[in-house]
């Protein structure tokens, strides 16, 4: 028996146990940038408005979101813009779930015990993940280039673009085998690696938005997407640096593999008290310390992201201050009237939607613990039902207020700061990013809800939170019917500071929060357990 | 109150399966009730429906007089449960979940605590997952021994105890017992219910097959006869309750049900016995006549003895 035996057999369990997550990834990830070149000649069919979209996409402001524009006069220039950062950042998702799937959740379980039982080498697991998720990331960069090609793209920038995302999925592969080496539980390698990821999405949003910092996306395997210049004079060669670093990478993983036991990281779990604290005595203190943790991480995250975003505020105004058709293009983006109430406004929308991503994570802890078998001991206590529920949603409510206060306060401050008018935008930015609570508490009631009445399709909030997620960035770009925009709760929020301030939309938003979250416990307090 | 679980016609289904189908099952205040049953006979989805963790689909249920689908607060201020697979918060020590269980249930004797840790020799400050299993057994064990109730519902908790924490265990049921606690026990562990229950029930595909104290059990049970006779064993074959008959010549070698070995023995009498062995049923083999398919006859010996 070598160090591989049984990896076919863990890639084929893999496979049937991702039968339908896997062919969502590839399917959604690889058919979207082939969407966008019929509606580009729609949308913009002249000269005219293709140089004035160019205008637009130029501006630093924009770049922070999407990466630089090289050539908005064709439609492959406009995909790879508009689409290459997103596929770097959500194949980079795919890889990091994909592989912690198949390692780590797995060592948690102790599932992977009960096959190392059996005949398995000792790199068989890792290798069946990597290959997975490396296999996935290939599938989807060779659908990417079929469909983009098919749909009359040009085949070269075809090309450049979906090998580009392929080989920022094989990095991303690389980053999560080596956290799954390095720390105890998938929950933690988990929020690491999404972390990188998050910390790599800012540097090339740094790079690409200050014209004295253009090396920071070199740094970045998100920024060499844009980088090998796919559609505007391709440039393959950038491509070998992902490639040479997700080898790096995985090497060192399975480097790191033997240094450990199955199921222990590389970061040694400390003792702890052998008395609990007095005050950890109610359900609710119990929630505090499960969710301490990735609330502080969250929070801090939020802070410097908010903190960059406005720091990059500041030049915008200046830059394309006069120009008609920028405002043009701000306003499709989603923004109302003046150039940085509408990029603050844009970024409303998107911390809004950052902050969904914790609610939703916040609330499904609910079901984590279920399935771990963690709700039973407590429920067998005089706790009750709604009093757990209450307690792990009270940080699916507040935490994300923390959250958009934090990054509406790191926004203002470092704008402010940059203006030198900190008392005003501190409180307009504050009020900008604390209207999309409303929104994203809808989203932390809809999974809630299927906690409540089908916990075993707790999943599916994902889908509802990537369904918004595409509505609001895209819908508006796309010109969408206002049909398809009002279904997404995010649509509804007022974009401060700009557009007026309308208390009705928050209101109504928050009574369908309430009235979602009260079918919640109605439906938890009746199910099953287990 | 002299019952502190009383359960009939309890039906629980899971989609299509139907893991309780009609269960009774009646616990007495202050005995050890033991609970057995193969694997997937639904002993652990009876203890859930108990703590209202389950919904019964129909059936009557009390639980020390209240019901555990309403009354879950009231009813678990009294009670601590065991459960078969004890998982522990990975960020926790096994002190503070012992610590935290204790004070959610309505407090917990320190004394106590600091005895049991010392008796079942466990390290209350490691985490979560570095725990072994029997060890993350313990930290449920001391939780749950060291508050003050009046009802143990124990879901197979010394699966992973070794025989010295197993003896250890024996103990402190006996000591529950002796305060005047009920205790209802699931458990695959034969010596251990030998040891510890006053009475048992054992189920079979989600039903009550048998319920008693063990005498009464063995009662209903098959004993081996060896003998030596004087002359031919004429007719033994159709005796009631004679099963397995093997003849050679004068000596014959039987298996007779418990309640009809007076009778065959006054036959054998009359026929004149030289030798004679017999061999009482032992506990495997009670069980296994439960257990397993081919060895219970159906509806037989079905009859519950006692309630
Ligand atoms: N949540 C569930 N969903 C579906 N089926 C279930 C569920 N829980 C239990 N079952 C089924 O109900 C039956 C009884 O299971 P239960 O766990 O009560 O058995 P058990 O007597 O405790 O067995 P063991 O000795 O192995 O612990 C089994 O067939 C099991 O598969
Ligand atoms: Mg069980």
């Amino acid at each position: 028996m070598n160090s591989l035996t049984g990896t076919r057999t863990l890639v084929r369990l893999a496979l049937r146990r991702d039968r339908i997550m896997l062919p969502v990834w590839v399917v959604v990830l690889g058919l979207v940038p082939a969407s966008t070149a019929g509606a580009y000649d729609q949308l913009y069919p002249e000269a005219k408005d293709r140089a004035s979209l160019a205008v637009g996409g130029n501006n630093p402001a924009v770049a922070v979101l999407y990466g630089k524009a090289y050539d908005l006069t064709t439609a492959g220039g406009f995909t790879a813009w508009r689409y290459g950062v997103f596929l770097g950042v959500f194949i980079g998702l795919m890889a990091t779930f994909t592989v912690m799937r198949h390692t780590r959740s797995e060592e948690d379980t102790g599932r992977l015990e009960l096959l190392s039982a059996g005949v398995l080498g000792r790199n068989a697991s890792l290798t069946a993940a990597v290959l997975v998720s490396g296999g996935a990331s290939i599938l989807i960069g060779l659908v990417q280039v079929l469909a983009m090609a098919g749909s009359g793209l040009s085949a070269t920038g075809s090309l450049a673009l979906g090998a580009g995302v392929a080989a920022c999925g094989l990095v991303f592969t690389g980053v999560a085998a080596i956290a799954a080496q390095v720390f105890t539980y998938s929950r933690t390698a988990n929020g690491v690696s999404c972390a990188v990821i998050g910390v790599l999405f800012l540097l090339r949003a740094v790079g690409d938005s200050s014209p004295s910092a253009q090396w920071a996306s070199w740094l970045s395997p998100i920024g060499w997407i844009e980088l090998s210049r796919p559609f505007a004079g391709e440039r393959f060669w950038v491509l070998l640096l992902p490639l040479v670093l997700a080898g790096l990478l995985v090497a060192v993983a399975f480097q790191l593999q033997p240094r450990r036991d199955v199921g222990a990281g590389l970061v040694p779990p400390r003792p702890g008290p052998a008395t609990a604290a007095a005050g950890l005595r109610s359900p609710f203190a119990l929630a505090w310390r499960l969710h301490r943790g990735p609330l502080i991480g969250w929070t801090l995250a939020m802070l410097v992201i908010g903190g960059v975003f406005g720091a990059i505020a500041t030049g915008i105004g200046d830059l394309v201050g006069s120009s008609e058709q920028t405002r043009v293009m701000f306003e499709r983006m989603g923004g109302a009237q003046g150039i940085v109430d509408a990029y603050i406004g844009a970024l409303g929308g998107i911390y809004g939607l950052t902050a969904g991503v914790y609610a939703v994570q916040a609330t499904l802890r609910m079901r984590a613990e279920e399935s771990a078998l963690l709700l039973e001991p407590l429920l067998a206590t005089k706790v009750t039902r709604g009093r757990w529920a209450a307690s792990h949603l009270a940080f699916a409510i507040l935490g994300p207020a923390v959250l958009l206060a934090a990054v509406g306060l790191g926004t203002g401050l470092t704008y402010g700061l940059r203006i030198h008018d900190v008392g005003t935008q501190v409180p307009r930015v504050l009020g900008a990013t604390l209207a999309q609570l409303p929104a994203v508490l809808v989203m932390a009631a809809l999974a809630a809800l299927l906690f409540g009445l089908l916990p075993n399709l707790t999943g599916l909030s994902w889908a509802v939170l990537t369904v918004f997620l595409l509505i609001t960035l895209f819908g508006p770009i796309l010109q969408v019917s206002q049909a398809v925009l009002d279904v997404s709760p995010f649509s509804h929020v007022p974009k401060l500071p700009a557009a007026a301030f309308t208390a009705t939309p928050l209101l109504w938003l928050t009574g369908i929060a309430v009235v979602v979250f009260a079918g919640a416990f109605a439906g938890f307090r009746r199910r099953d357990i287990g | 109150m002299t019952t502190a679980i009383s359960v009939s016609g309890l039906v629980k289904t899971f989609g299509r399966t139907r893991a309780l189908d009609g269960l009774d099952l009646t616990v007495r205040t202050g005995e050890v009730h033991g609970f057995l049953g193969p694997n997937g006979a639904g002993k652990s989805t009876t203890i859930r429906v108990l703590l209202g963790l389950l919904r019964a689909d129909s059936g009557d249920v009390t639980l020390l007089d209240g019901n555990p689908w309403h009354d879950v607060a009231a009813l678990h201020r009294r009670l601590a449960y065991v459960p078969g697979d004890v998982a522990l918060w990975p960020t926790l020590s096994g002190g503070e979940v012992i610590d935290l269980l204790g004070r959610l249930r309505g407090g917990l004797d320190a004394k106590r605590r600091a005895d049991l840790l010392e008796r079942f020799e466990l390290d209350p400050t490691k985490k979560g997952r570095t725990y072994s299993k029997g060890n993350r057994q313990k930290v449920a064990l001391v939780a749950a021994l060291a508050s003050d109730v009046e009802l143990l519902l124990l879901d197979e908790p010394t699966s992973g105890l070794d025989p010295v924490m197993e003896a250890v265990f024996q103990e402190c049921i006996n000591e529950e017992r002796e305060r005047g606690r009920t205790v209802l026990l699931s458990s695959h562990i034969l010596a251990e219910v030998e040891a510890l229950c006053d009475r048992v029930s054992i189920i079979r595909d989600g039903r009550t097959v048998e319920s008693g104290t063990l005498s009464e059990l063995r009662h209903l049970t098959r004993t081996s006869i060896t003998a030596e006779l004087a002359g031919a064993p004429n007719g033994l074959a159709d005796l009631p309750g004679v099963h397995d008959l093997k003849a050679e010549g004068d000596r014959v070698k039987f298996e007779v049900d418990s309640d009809k070995l007076d009778a065959v023995l006054q036959a054998l009498a009359r026929t004149g016995v030289r030798s004679l062995t017999s061999q009482p049923p032992t506990l495997e083999e009670l069980f296994l006549r439960h257990y397993a398919d081919e060895l219970a006859p159906n509806g037989k010996h079905t009859a519950a003895v006692s309630r």
